[in-house]
């Protein structure tokens, strides 16, 4: 039976708290040292078969007949205002069959986003027009014959530009998002720092990090009379289906979502883009399907970006290391268009204990693309200025950074006085520093030749408790095999394998007779978004609940069967047991095979999440590096990194979220960064021969662990979340490692060699500063 | 330099524009299409023969998505014109795998689960094919040189390196038992 529950839900560091429907009974936790079959072990994707050997149909993959293939023609101007737009010659250009633009769409836009076409551009990659053609090649050349004349407007690239008096205008408001500051304030910094022993205080900046998902955004769109279909790259079917309902103004049955395979996200395709919306007005225009996928230059201009920041931070201690003050002040750039920067006041609100805590952060329009989440997005950012500048501060002390942490940490969010439902970031820290040897060599260099090495570290945290709304069903079929199916999405994280072992493991079935259909909402119910590392502890739980009421149903059918009460029967291993007995009495295919046909669908939902504690996950991170000081290159030797998510659903799995996440997070700390020109707008690298991504070169030997028990407290998993977290510490240990290891400081990412060179240069790699 | 090569240089005939009739042997299977001189093999195959097991990721020749083997190298196929590879060989990733049945590298790849989107990973295990082709007991340098040219942002490297060497392992175990079968 339905029923409404208001509850608490926790999303890339934005507490909400909703109303939503839940159903039956949940499922009680699994006990914490339960012995379970196929949860919590290293199980191979599921699909892993179809992944490898090409048969996996991603959306850039999808072919029908009859398909066009689109190409759009982008701004080449940071800012200005079309004049003139004759698309004649290109619409005539031969194979060509239909061009779009502000002249003959309907303003299509939705709440707070830009409209699909816009007289007025506001970065270098904004939409002017696009082309559906029989191939691609022939739309590409019936780009250049797209007539335009454009007036040219003021235009500013940088954030502290665009809030001086007088500077351009990206939209007519103002560049400053909601026309004030986000301010957050408990105690009274002021005399928090007038109780301080030591103070420090500098300016840090971080850079738009590009997502450079393998494949890019696009997608396929399909008309059936006014029905439509559309394959999208993205972390969520059901929103795609939502907003491309809302801007056609189709009935929500009429749309349909589809994302079975998923060439990484990394926080890029929470949202849908222009390019479903373009997708499907060429596909309504021409009677055919039609294929838009960016190019790589066009992801790197149009498709997202990790927001750049400016953070003046200042923190203030006593000598034995108490925290009496904590003032951030951020500028961030969100680009062209959004709704405003990320959390990036998050660590400084609540990693330490701290009485007086004031964070400002001012998000900032500019005529750049525009951003959009990034993988622990603001965390990442707010954990490098912070975690450097706690180091800073215990050296100052002359406290070991590591215990000065230990000291430090909160065990309670400060900022609602709630506590969480479990927390062992003292234990991260003390595995992390046992398994990199810290004891031993606290961080102190080792010289050899022009070769210097050093080992830092860096704490975090971050959500990942999920939360209602998601839904499941598992169907169990007359062979005994059973379907999970879900409106979920496994963006290359590993999920779909995650639900199969949550299925198998509470219908008692090997996981082979598991299958899972997800990535579709016209099959599967309800799933939110894939993003907040939340899609497990959100999903997953649903799932077993759907399991537990399918084979509730299967007990009470063998029951009836074997004559017997319902609740002396049980299921194992594929089999149906009296309870407390060894002997299996049939084997559960042959249940449904006995009676008529019947379809056994179990439902779930998930549950509420506990009321008056927080969910949230916690890690530490070393990093042992060596900087050679004669040519500035760093190399990180070994990253270790340990983490406190509950119950490891998948430790496979997870072991390759905690290598990859570490691994860009290497690309964040030493060579990632996009480079804009600042005369022109223009984004000089947006390619990935000059955007440096780590190469099968660059990669560190990295070691991770687990601590903390199952959260029985989360849900009935005792699960959370691991997709962003390892991401979040890696480059402020990075940092922190270099400062160690040649006695400079860096406040400024990306820590090229360029940077490593000047300071050696200008320092003699002595004193605790530079750029 | 091989005899299909010199036959094509000593033609020297101009092709195009527009379409041009080619043959272009895939996977052991002959197959003629027509196509533009200015096709990338990347597109021949994707487009007009359906293989979409190969991918497209940058068009640039920078992040090998679209690897294939072409006579016994590891080739971006983005960066050769269609019409350069007739009397060719061409394996791509639909070329390893027998039905449902995986080859040692597929295979190998999914035990280490050295992927997770799974996007560049048809280009990853075509680059470790032509490696392996070459050098059957390659070290560890060499594995990552190998696979230097095909980018991961997933990150799954590490298990790549795990991968191609349990790959090189399984191959290596499996060569002297087809010997004997012959």
């Amino acid at each position: 039976m339905a029923r409404l529950v208001k509850t608490k839900i926790e999303v890339e560091g934005g507490i909400y708290e909703r109303l939503s429907v839940v159903e039956g009974d949940e499922p009680r936790p699994w006990p914490r040292d339960a012995a379970l079959r196929v949860v919590g072990k290293g199980e191979p994707r599921v699909d892993g078969p179809e992944r490898v050997s090409g048969r996996a149909v991603y959306t850039f993959d999808v072919q029908l007949p009859g398909m066009l293939y689109a190409r759009v023609l982008r701004s080449p101007c940071p800012h200005a205002r079309i004049k003139r737009l004759d698309t004649r010659r290109a619409a005539a250009f031969p194979g060509v069959r239909a061009v779009i633009s502000y002249r003959n769409t309907p303003r299509i836009s939705w709440p707070g986003g830009p409209p699909v076409f816009d007289r007025v551009l506001r970065f270098v990659g904004d939409d002017v027009a696009a082309i559906a053609a029989d191939d691609e090649y022939i739309a590409e050349d019936a780009l250049r014959l797209v007539d335009v004349e454009y007036e040219v407007l003021p235009f500013v690239v940088d954030a502290e530009e665009a809030l001086r008096p007088g500077a351009p205008r990206v939209h007519p408001g103002g560049n400053l998002v909601g026309g004030k500051p986000q301010v957050y304030h408990r105690g009274d910094v002021q005399q928090g720092f007038a109780q301080a022993d030591v103070i420090v205080e500098e300016i840090f900046r971080t850079q738009s990090q590009l997502h450079n998902c393998l494949e890019t955004h696009g997608a396929v769109a399909a008309w059936d009379g006014n029905h439509l279909t559309v394959w999208e790259s993205t972390q969520h079917v059901y929103g795609v289906r939502e907003q491309l309902a809302y801007a056609f103004d189709l009935p929500l049955n009429n749309v349909r979502a589809i994302c079975q395979y998923m060439g990484g996200g990394f926080g890029s395709k929470q949202y849908t883009g222009k390019w479903s919306i373009q997708a499907a007005l060429l596909a309504r225009q021409t009677g055919r399907p039609v294929h838009l996928m960016l190019n790589r230059h066009e992801e790197n201009l149009a498709a997202g970006n990790r927001q750049p920041t400016i953070q003046h931070l200042k923190v203030g201690a006593k000598r034995d290391g108490t925290l009496t003050a904590i003032e951030l002040t951020v500028t961030a750039t969100i680009g062209a268009y959004g709704a405003g920067a990320f959390a990036i006041d998050g660590p400084a609100q609540i990693m330490y204990t701290c009485p007086n805590v004031r964070t400002e952060v001012r998000s900032v329009f500019t005529n750049t693309g525009p951003a959009r989440s990034f993988r622990g997005p603001g965390y990442v950012e707010g954990a490098f200025a912070l975690e450097s500048l706690i180091d800073e501060l215990a050296a100052r002390l002359g406290i070991d950074p590591l215990e000065f942490r230990l000291k430090n940490y909160a065990t309670k969010n400060q900022t609602n006085g709630q506590s969480y439902s479990a927390i062992h970031l003292d234990d991260c820290c003390r595995k992390g520093a046992e398994m990199i040897d810290w004891q031993t060599s606290p961080g102190v260099s080792k010289v050899e030749g022009t070769k210097r090495r050093a080992i830092g570290m860096a704490s975090q945290t971050w959500g990942g408790g999920g939360g209602p709304p998601a839904y499941a069903w598992v169907m169990l079929n007359p062979d005994g095999t059973a379907a999970v199916i879900v409106g979920s999405q496994d963006i290359g994280t590993g999920t779909k394998t995650v639900f199969a072992q949550i299925a198998a493991e509470e219908l008692g079935m090997p996981l082979e007779r598991v299958t899972v259909r997800l990535g579709d909402s016209a099959t599967g119910p309800y799933a939110p978004v894939s993003w907040g590392s939340m899609t497990v502890s959100s999903v997953g739980p649903a799932i077993r609940q759907a399991a537990a009421d399918a084979r509730q149903q299967l007990c009470e059918i063998a029951a009836g069967l074997l004559d017997v009460p319902a609740d002396q029967v049980a299921i194992r291993d594929g089999s149906v047991y009296l309870r407390n007995e060894s002997q299996p009495l049939l084997k559960v295919s042959d249940i449904i095979g006995r009676i008529d046909q019947f379809t056994v669908l179990g439902k779930g939902a998930r549950g509420p999440n506990p009321g008056d504690v927080q969910l949230r996950t916690f890690g530490a991170q070393f990093a042992e590096v060596e900087v050679d000081t004669l040519t500035g290159d760093v190399r990180v030797l070994r990253v270790v990194t340990v983490h406190d998510i509950g119950r490891v659903m998948n430790p496979l799995g997870a072991g390759g979220q905690c290598e990859g996440a570490v691994i860009q997070g290497i690309g964040y700390a030493l060579t990632e960064t996009r480079v804009v020109d600042q005369t022109t707008g223009i984004v000089l690298n947006a390619n990935l021969e000059d955007y440096l991504v780590p190469t099968a070169l660059d990669v560190p030997a990295i070691d991770h662990a687990f601590v903390g028990p199952p959260d029985e407290r989360a849900n009935n998993l005792g699960a959370k979340g691991l997709g962003e977290p390892s991401l979040i510490p890696t480059a402020p240990a990075i940092a922190n490692a270099i400062a160690r290891a040649i006695g400079v400081r860096f406040r400024s990412l990306p820590i090229t060699r360029d940077k490593i060179l000047e300071a050696i240069r200008v320092t003699g790699g002595s004193q605790e500063t530079g750029p | 330099m091989t005899t299909a090569q010199q036959r094509r240089q000593s033609r020297e005939i101009v092709r195009g524009p527009g379409r041009v009739p080619i043959q272009l042997k895939v996977n052991g299977v002959l197959h003629f299409l027509e196509v533009e001189p200015r096709r990338t093999l990347l597109d021949a195959l994707r487009v007009d023969l359906h293989l979409t097991g190969t991918k497209k990721g940058c068009n640039m020749g920078e992040c090998g998505a679209c690897t294939v083997v072409l006579d016994g190298e590891a080739v971006y196929s983005c960066l050769i014109l269609a019409v350069e590879c007739e009397g060719r060989e061409i394996l791509t990733i639909e070329g390893l795998s027998d039905g449902a049945e995986l080859d040692p590298i597929q295979q190998a790849f999914v035990e280490h689960d050295a992927f997770q989107c799974g996007f560049c990973t048809p280009g990853q295990v075509m680059s470790v094919r032509a490696l392996l082709e070459h050098n059957p007991n390659p070290t560890p340098e060499q594995i990552r040189l190998a696979v230097s040219g095909n980018l991961c942002r997933c990150g799954a490297y590490p298990r790549i390196f795990e991968a191609v060497e349990a790959a090189a392992k399984a191959c290596a175990e499996r060569r002297p038992a087809s010997k004997a079968g012959r």
